[in-house]
């Protein structure tokens, strides 16, 4: 591109048409491509498209409806709700994320190596199931302190993860350089410390507060109203999916003002990005009489975080496995559950496939468009993507409303990002020149992409066929909108139960789906400090 | 100013022990240089310093204020000890003159004395700008720079040039080393470099194994090594078997003066069988016939540098000492096969 930089400033080319220079946008002397053209245009209008019918349908009833509808007290309330949330459970979640990783990274704490994988451990047990982990015990709790409660205990891994990554990464001698140039430990760590983390806790604190506003099923079970509640409940017992649309757009921009929060912020520690060369790891602190403090802490967090939800549903499904053994049904569930999660991890890989080639191999702006679409779904509830979905459908495709397809598709677009990461990663190590080696050793280019790109690719795909199986495998809020009628899945089948207060026979559903995410969880971490890391690009 | 004195150090990771026993003494307003290969502790020693690690055995003190004794043991941020890491280490978050002033009071960072100490490293014009923007060497001397704004006793320079170009580094070390010696600090420099020790430092240490194997002058170290390993890692050596009679070892070379003992006088002069060390400049190479003492031999091999050249001559006489080493200066390099005649130059040294 650089070198048609010099013939764009002269004034023939500055005439010259549009699709002109659109094209030699591609670099000269390559064809487009094509294939990956389409592919990413696929995925980018997949993304918009929910988007779009939300909008449109939040505007049916016309513009005087969705401001008396937004104007409501009701609204101030509900907005109010949601923000007294997202912001006490991010600022726990950052305190509580920052200090645990601090101690498991940089201090000699005993049984690190079990401690760094406990404390990320709750990332693999869905938030409703944690919700339904305390509330099945304790049906007093509910409100604002609960949600409070169970959101921190679920989401804080989100910000230990990237944050312990990134301590890992701090040279020591700056931190040594201010301890020489006068400054205690404490002031050391103000100071120089957290100032080299900060994009890292930022990046955690966005996917908090994103995972907050997105989250219905918790919020249900605590009855607690946030945006999610009340549009939840006015599709689904006020039959009022206009309402429901307008509400969503307010979450949008709640979503969308928290992005570009974050965005703003991280841009101004652009300049964290300094030479590193080699370094030596940082020494750890011995704890001393912190010891024991510290232990306590840990236990606590762990107990709270993992033992409560996990102890709670052995419970469940000990005591329920006397009296109402769930019957077979819950073999069929799990059946559609794999089924539907294969089908979206499956199309989410290969739409990843042609985002990341554009964005990586043929950098201009609509592939930069095209990729930055891809990650927007991060951004998006659950909720609002499959009531963008229920209004295409019911208006223009009845036939795919509530339909399989319209699900997986759904599952899709809302786990693409995973999949981008996923695929990402692989396709650094693929480049042209192997392509080009491939050909001139007189190859045709599909036979190239076969026999080189595609096996250099497979351990990224196999990442992202992973990370969006076990996240649809696990979600509720878009099932329980989309799910075909008669077609249950394990959380719908849960929330079923849960819903009757048969916490016995809910319980072995909610054990599997956390069998299902549990273990990969570990590896599934190791992807999210990645994103959190695309995420400041 | 005071003396920075180490006695007796020990210090390990898990049962390794990497400094054993180190002893070493920088006197006041001194640039000593620590100098070893890398792993032998030199980092380690930098570190115990610096206060970064403890002790486990040993002291370290400066002037009558003991910083580290097993029991007492003082933080690094009150020992007044500046510190300039490998890299420069500059906080990436922070200006160049936030950098400079970060270890000085609200007060003195709002005074002039952030900008005198960035006139005095040649970077007035970059305090606001932020490290990255600035070059490997402009690093080093804001590093410098913040590591004397509070005015410390000793500094500490753990291989500050290694990271720098070859083209670079030589300027750099001379404008470092023209302002250490301008503020008179008390300063130690760790380095693998024997060049760069040898060239900037009144006194010498070799780290070997934990251990200080000599100190001295830069010129003591060089002639009059404690042994073999030593010679040969502060520079090209030619090692010649040697009878001693009454200060003079006879060699394959001629008779060539014994270079005294330091702690002399007393001491007997040497007698019988023994190796002698001779530094390539020591030997000259003339055309045979010249000169009536000297060896025969031929050029085998020419090592061409520009300013100078090194000569490989193998001996004719076949002798227990086969090629011998030889710098001339570069316009006397000579081709490969050239007959040629080496005379040298005493005094030499025993070299055990």
């Amino acid at each position: 591109m650089s070198a048609l930089a010099p013939t764009e400033s002269t004034p023939s080319s500055a005439r010259a048409p549009r699709a002109d220079r659109f094209a030699r946008a591609w670099s000269g002397r390559r064809r487009w491509p094509l294939a990956s053209i389409a592919g990413g245009l696929l995925a980018a209008g997949l993304v918009l498209l929910p988007l779009v019918f939300l909008v449109d349908q939040a505007l049916q009833p016309g513009w005087k409806e969705v401001e008396r509808l937004l104007l409501r007290h009701e609204t101030a309330v509900l907005l109010w709700n949601t923000v007294r949330l997202a912001l006490a459970s991010t600022v726990l979640c950052a305190a509580i994320g920052v200090a645990a990783a601090w101690c498991v990274e940089r201090t000699a704490l005993p049984g690190r190596r079990v401690w760094a994988v406990a404390l990320v451990l709750p990332l693999g047990i869905p938030d409703f199931v944690v919700g339904f982990g305390w509330v099945s015990l304790e049906p007093g709790l509910h409100g604002y302190l609960a949600a409070v409660l169970i959101m921190t205990l679920s989401l804080y891994p989100l910000v230990y993860l990237p944050v312990a990554a990134a301590l890992g990464g701090v040279d020591p001698a700056l931190e040594e350089v201010a301890r020489s140039l006068g400054l205690g430990p404490w002031r050391t760590f103000w100071r120089v410390t957290l100032r080299q983390i900060a994009p890292a806790v930022l990046g955690g604190c966005l996917l908090v507060a994103l995972g907050l506003l997105a989250e219905y099923g918790a919020f249900e079970i605590v009855q607690y109203q946030t945006f999610t509640v009340a549009i939840f409940t006015e599709f689904n017992l006020g039959f009022d999916t206009a309402a429901a649309c307008a509400l969503s757009l307010v979450l949008v921009v709640l979503s969308v003002a928290v992005l570009s929060g974050e965005l703003a912020l991280s841009g101004r520690g652009r300049s964290l990005r300094a030479g590193a060369g080699s370094r030596r790891p940082a020494p750890r602190v011995a704890l001393g009489r912190w010891r024991a403090p510290v232990l306590i802490g840990l236990f606590v967090l762990g107990g709270l975080g993992l033992g409560v939800p996990v102890g709670s549903l052995v419970y469940w499904t000990v005591r329920g496995g006397s009296t109402t053994l769930p019957p077979a049904s819950i073999l069929t569930d799990a059946w559609h559950t794999a089924e539907l999660s294969a089908a979206a991890a499956a199309l989410a890989s290969a739409l990843a496939v042609p985002v990341t080639a554009l964005a990586m191999r043929h950098r201009n702006r609509l592939t930069l468009l095209i990729e930055r679409l891809a990650y927007l779904p991060q951004a998006l509830p659950g909720l609002v993507i499959a009531l963008g979905l229920v209004s295409f459908s019911v208006r223009y495709a009845l036939a795919l409303y509530q339909s399989t397809l319209e699900l997986i598709v759904a599952y899709a677009i809302l786990f693409l990002p995973l999949a981008v990461v996923g695929v990402r990663s692989a396709m650094a190590h693929t480049s042209l020149s192997l392509e080009e080696a491939g050909r001139s050793l007189g190859r045709r280019p599909l036979v190239v992409w076969w026999r080189v790109t595609l096996p250099l690719l497979a351990p990224g795909l196999g990442a992202a066929f992973a990370l969006v199986f076990i996240s649809s495998a696990t979600e509720l809020t878009a099932t329980l909108l989309l799910h075909p009628t008669g077609v249950n899945t394990l959380a719908t089948q849960f929330w079923a139960y849960t819903s009757d207060f048969s916490y016995g026979a809910a319980a072995p559903y909610a054990a599997l789906m956390v069998g299902i995410s549990a273990v990969p969880a570990y590896l599934l971490s190791r992807r999210m400090i990645t994103l959190a890391r695309m995420g400041r690009r | 100013m005071s003396e920075l004195k180490i006695a007796d150090l020990w210090k390990g990771y898990s049962a390794q022990p990497v400094l054993r026993g180190l002893d070493l003494d920088v006197s006041a307003g001194s640039l000593t240089a620590v100098l070893g290969l890398s792993g032998c502790g030199k980092t380690t020693l930098l570190r115990v310093i610096a206060g970064f690690e403890r002790a486990q055995a040993g002291r370290v003190s400066l002037g009558s204020r003991v910083l580290d004794d097993g029991r007492t043991y003082v933080s690094p941020e009150r020992r007044g000890i500046g510190y300039v890491p490998q890299q420069g280490a500059l906080f990436p978050h922070l200006t160049v003159k936030a950098n400079v002033g970060f270890g000085l009071g609200r007060a003195e960072r709002k005074g002039s004395a952030v900008a005198e100490l960035l006139e005095m490293v040649g970077l007035a014009a970059f305090a606001e700008r932020y490290p990255h923007q600035l070059s490997g060497g402009e690093q080093q001397r804001v590093a410098l720079a913040r590591a004397l704004a509070r005015r410390p006793e000793v500094v500490l320079l753990d291989e500050p040039f290694s990271s720098l170009d070859a083209s670079l580094r030589t300027r750099v070390r001379e404008e470092v080393h023209a302002l250490l010696r301008a503020q008179g600090v008390t300063t130690v420099l760790v380095t693998h470099d024997q060049e760069e020790a040898l060239s900037l430092a009144d006194m010498v240490a070799v780290l070997r194994e934990g251990a200080i194997v000599q100190a001295g002058t830069p010129d003591e170290l060089y002639t009059r090594p404690v042994d073999v390993e030593l010679a040969r890692f502060l520079g090209a050596v030619n090692l010649i078997a040697a009878d001693f009679a009454r200060g003079v070892a006879a060699t394959a070379l001629g008779e060539l003066t014994l270079r005294p003992e330091p702690d002399a006088g007393a001491a007997t002069p040497r007698a019988g069988h023994g190796i002698v060390m001779l530094r390539p400049e020591q030997l000259e190479v003339v055309p045979r016939g010249s000169v009536t003492q000297g060896a025969a031999g031929s050029v085998e091999q020419c090592r061409y540098y520009g300013h100078d050249a090194l000569l490989h001559v193998r001996l004719d006489e076949p002798g227990e000492e086969r090629v011998l080493l030889a710098r001339v200066q570069g316009e006397q390099a000579l081709p490969a096969g050239t007959p040629v005649v080496l005379a040298a130059r005493g005094p030499v040294t025993v070299v055990n």
